[in-house]
């Protein structure tokens, strides 16, 4: 039987929308306290682990940033009688994905393995977390490694721009360093200071575990059982969490810095300030608002800077959520040349969403139907959905999540948008930061309307 | 090694060719409601000359631009279905995606084929003259304004003569996509992109009959083309080049290339094990060497890197503070003698034979996109012809030996015949080996 013959003239229109569950979050405590939630998933024979302790790079108190990070990095360096050598070689002897991330509210350690080989996997990483050496020689390596880190990617125009605008964002604020820290901080930590952060930090009151993979609830229990059951609670009190309510002073006016970099192909630019929580009530409308003003490929920002203007390969905004207030940000890399013109254009847009050029209802369909159509294809692995709910657990999420994303931003309104842009977009006091070749650009910084550009160091 | 347990994953498939030569193969996976859709065109820049680089990339960016029917973009009507798309071109092939829910499939189809048949009605001048400009800015971001982003260029350019066509990297020369014409645009088009030099995967939440039928419907009626020659060429080293580049970098890096075979040849798989072995994880030789015990290294990476004519293995290495490239060199060669000599322990293949069978299930759990299972069916369609490839692939690993892997070291990464890179810091030239040639990359 000969197919239908394919008509060109028009777009095929989408089938109904296809049913999707997702997938089922039971929550446990074990008598220690540690939190552990269970989640079914079996389209692979493999099982992720997301154990998540709570303060991050956030809980660095100044003057020791980087802090957290470097405890991150030293658990691995070896438990019992096994070395940093060893550790990796059972790791990789169970085709283990073992990954550590430190972020601004707590620091994630994730391990992927064969389901085979999931008790080994608990058990290896429970050694690590809660009984890691903390030897005085891996100290100094890894404290040496993370000194030269930063030493190279002072030459990276991405990483210098990160840290700069963290910083003038969020200024002497626990959120206004990167996780890595500074030199001079690194350079005073030692290895006492990891060892009370560890004990401190480390217990199971303060750290929830997530385990998904192609085992029954009861049976991914048990693995986190046998592995953390026998971790105990230290009698002292934990420490408080960081002031996450906490906000930084901010400028009342427009502002834009500079960072010379020598003959820099291009500009790196960031534009934009702090905003919201990600515990927010208006978290949906600023979705939406994000997605119709930067957050995809068709959005106005990156049509306008690379399609429009080819001045960039890309152009994005963002939300960089947290636990606290977090910044909403334009990023993007763009020629030399263009610098002036890419930051005005920028601005121009951030400025006409909140009112001359009042979100579409096409934008809004547009908008909805990326982030709700798409939504189930984030559920795929293991690893996506035990890192999504351990995101839960983190900002203190309901188990229903999930299965009310989809109403919730198809229930959003045009009105909602605008009102979110006005309130939490102020283009009066806008942060501009520019890393660039300043004997280019410097002259051309002064007419944008940020005052006159501030000129920074690299700071690391 | 015998293998000891049967592989844990495997990867079904159903294949047909359209009259047209279009290949289309399927693959089943319910469970979650999403297609992926993947297309190869059996052309990247190993199709391009001298002078003409960077074209088959810049290319790719076009496709995205819109076809006769589908004219104003590709990114608005997948995004607001759900979908996620991208593309990408390599030395050998060009790739482009989309996963979308269930419901989109016709719709991704439809536009798929519609860029297939009716790229050039849609094209003007001004668009291929925006890409142009954004394709110089990603150069521009991703290698110019990047520490040691010149690097593998100055390699390949010094491993592979002058008309190879892995001499040049895909992004091409900046002077070259300046230089490009909007009338190349056509004969490109007609001479690699249609069904007879094509083959698409759909993975997902879709039975087979309606994926052909689909596949049938969409791109049936596309006229087949001229499936273009295979591309040959010849490479060979005769000794060992020592190359420097000064660069925006704090600490000299030493990087060491070698031929090597191509991709799926005997030898591919014992060189991928090698690159674990001296790299992959702090348990690797040099990383435990020169990382952790010596401590004259800031980093270490080896790979090798299988291409479709020939391969090479790339080996870099960072020095620290107060250490010279020299010693680094030496410390290295040392190591990879040691390899070639010895062979790795029973222990080493072990490890790396798990490592080898944990990646092929974590690649494999997503169904589309840049590493799932509709691209590695692509791959084993388009470089072997052969979509059933997935167990011999699988095999290559088991079946190394210490001796197959120890041999691969000898035999392939030899001292004296290789190119040695040297990256310092500007200014900073008698920081690179002694003998080494500057060479001027941009």
């Amino acid at each position: 039987m000969a197919p239908v013959p394919v008509d060109r003239s028009a777009a095929p229109a989408l089938g109904p929308v296809p049913a999707f569950t997702f997938p089922g979050i039971e929550r446990h405590v074990l008598p220690n306290g540690l939190r552990v939630r269970t989640v079914e998933h079996t389209s692979a024979p493999v099982v992720s682990m997301v154990m998540h302790v709570e303060g991050g790079s956030g809980a660095d108190l100044a003057p020791q940033e980087g802090l957290a990070s470097l405890v991150a990095d030293m658990v691995d360096e070896g438990t019992g009688p096994l070395n940093a050598i060893d550790v990796s070689d059972a790791l990789a002897r169970i085709g283990g994905d073992y990954d550590v991330d430190t972020g601004p509210d707590a620091i994630g350690f994730t391990l992927t393995t064969l389901a085979r080989f999931a008790d080994r996997g608990a058990e290896l990483l429970a050694g690590l977390l809660t009984r890691p050496s903390l030897r005085e020689s891996d100290f100094a390596r890894i404290r040496q490694l993370r000194i030269d880190r930063l030493r190279q990617i002072k030459d990276i125009a991405s990483a210098v721009a990160e840290r700069a605008f963290l910083r003038l964002l969020y200024g002497q604020h626990p959120y206004g360093h990167a996780p890595l820290g500074n030199e001079g901080a690194l350079r005073a930590i030692t290895l006492d200071d990891v060892t009370a952060f560890h004990a401190d930090r480390f217990r199971p009151s303060q750290a929830t575990i997530v385990l998904a993979g192609g085992i029954r609830h009861a049976e991914l229990l048990a693995v986190a059982e046998r592995a953390f059951g026998g971790w105990t609670e230290p009698a002292q009190q934990p420490p408080v969490r960081p002031p996450a309510s906490s906000i930084p002073a901010e400028p009342t006016r427009r502002r834009i810095a500079l960072v010379h970099r020598e003959a820099a192909a291009q500009s790196e630019l960031r534009i934009g300030h702090l905003a919201a929580s990600r515990r927010t009530p208006d978290y949906a409308p600023l979705l939406m608002m994000n997605a119709i003003l930067g957050g995809q490929f068709t959005s106005r920002v990156n049509m306008k800077l690379r399609e429009e203007k080819a001045y960039t390969y890309g152009a994005r905004t963002s939300f960089d959520w947290k636990r606290g207030v977090a910044p909403f940000a334009l990023s993007t890399s763009v020629h030399t040349a263009s610098t002036a013109a890419a930051i005005a254009d920028a601005t121009a847009e951030i400025e006409s969403i909140r009112g001359s050029r009042p979100v579409t209802e096409g934008e809004m369909a547009h908008a909805k139907a990326a982030l709700t159509r798409g939504y189930p294809a984030g559920f795929e692995t293991a690893a996506q959905v035990a890192r999504a709910v351990s995101q839960l657990a983190l900002y203190d999420l309901p188990d229903t999540y999930f299965s009310d994303f989809v109403p919730t931003v198809s229930a959003v309104t045009a009105e909602e948008v605008m009102r979110v842009a006005a309130h939490y977009l102020d283009p009066g006091r806008l942060t501009a930061l520019v890393v660039g070749d300043a004997q280019v650009v410097a002259e051309s910084l002064h007419d944008v309307g940020f005052g006159d550009p501030l000129e920074l160091p690299v700071q690391m | 090694m015998t293998p000891d347990h049967a592989p844990v994953i495997d990867l079904p498939y159903t294949k047909r060719t359209l009259d047209n030569g279009l290949d289309v193969i399927v693959h089943e996976d319910h469970h979650v409601p999403i297609v992926a859709v993947n297309l190869w065109y059996h052309v990247g820049s190993k199709n391009e000359h001298p002078g003409r680089t960077g074209f088959a990339h810049l290319f790719e960016h076009l496709m995205f631009e819109g076809g006769e029917h589908q004219t104003s973009g590709y990114f608005a009507p997948l995004q607001a279905a759900g979908g996620q798309l991208n593309g990408s071109t390599n030395a050998d092939r060009t790739n482009y995606w989309e996963v979308v829910p269930t419901n989109a499939v016709d719709l991704a189809l439809w536009m798929e084929s519609d860029r297939m048949a009716y790229l050039l009605p849609a094209l003007t001048k001004e668009r291929f003259e925006t890409q142009r400009d954004v394709v110089l800015n990603e150069r521009r971001q991703n290698y110019e304004n990047r520490p040691y982003g010149l690097a593998l260029m100055a390699l390949v350019a010094s491993l592979f003569p002058a008309d190879h066509p892995y001499n040049w990297m895909t992004i091409g020369s900046a002077e070259d996509i300046r230089a490009m014409e909007f009338e190349d645009v056509r004969e490109f088009f007609r001479t690699y992109y249609h069904p007879a030099n094509a083959s698409l995967v759909l993975a997902g939440d879709i039975a087979a009959d309606r994926a052909f039928d689909l596949a049938e419907r969409y791109f049936g009626d596309i006229p087949a083309g001229v499936k273009p020659a295979p591309v040959t060429a010849a490479a060979w080293l005769d000794g060992e080049r020592r190359l420097l580049l000064e660069d925006r970098v704090d600490r000299p890096r030493i990087y060491m290339a070698w031929l090597t075979p191509a991709m799926y040849a005997p030898g591919d798989s014992e060189l991928d094990l090698v690159g674990d072995l001296l790299a992959n994880g702090k348990t690797a030789r040099l990383y435990k060497t020169l990382v952790y015990d010596r401590r004259v290294a800031l980093d270490v990476s080896a790979a090798q890197q299988s291409r479709e004519m020939a391969g090479y293995f790339v080996l870099a290495a960072t020095a620290a503070p107060g250490g010279s490239l020299t010693d680094l060199a030496a410390a290295v060669d040392e190591e990879i003698e040691r390899l070639a000599v010895g062979g790795p322990t029973m222990a080493e293949m072990e490890r790396a034979e798990a490592q080898a069978e944990a990646n092929f299930v974590y690649h494999l759990q997503t169904v589309g996109g840049f590493d799932g299972k509709s691209d590695q069916l692509n791959a084993y369609n388009v470089f072997r012809g052969d979509p059933g490839f997935f167990a011999q692939d699988l095999d290559r690993y088991r079946l190394a030996t210490p001796e197959s892997v120890r041999e691969a070291a000898r035999r392939y990464l030899r001292p004296d015949r290789r190119v040695v890179l040297s990256v310092v810091p500007r200014g900073r030239a008698a920081d690179a080996l002694p003998g080494s040639e500057p060479v001027s990359v941009s």
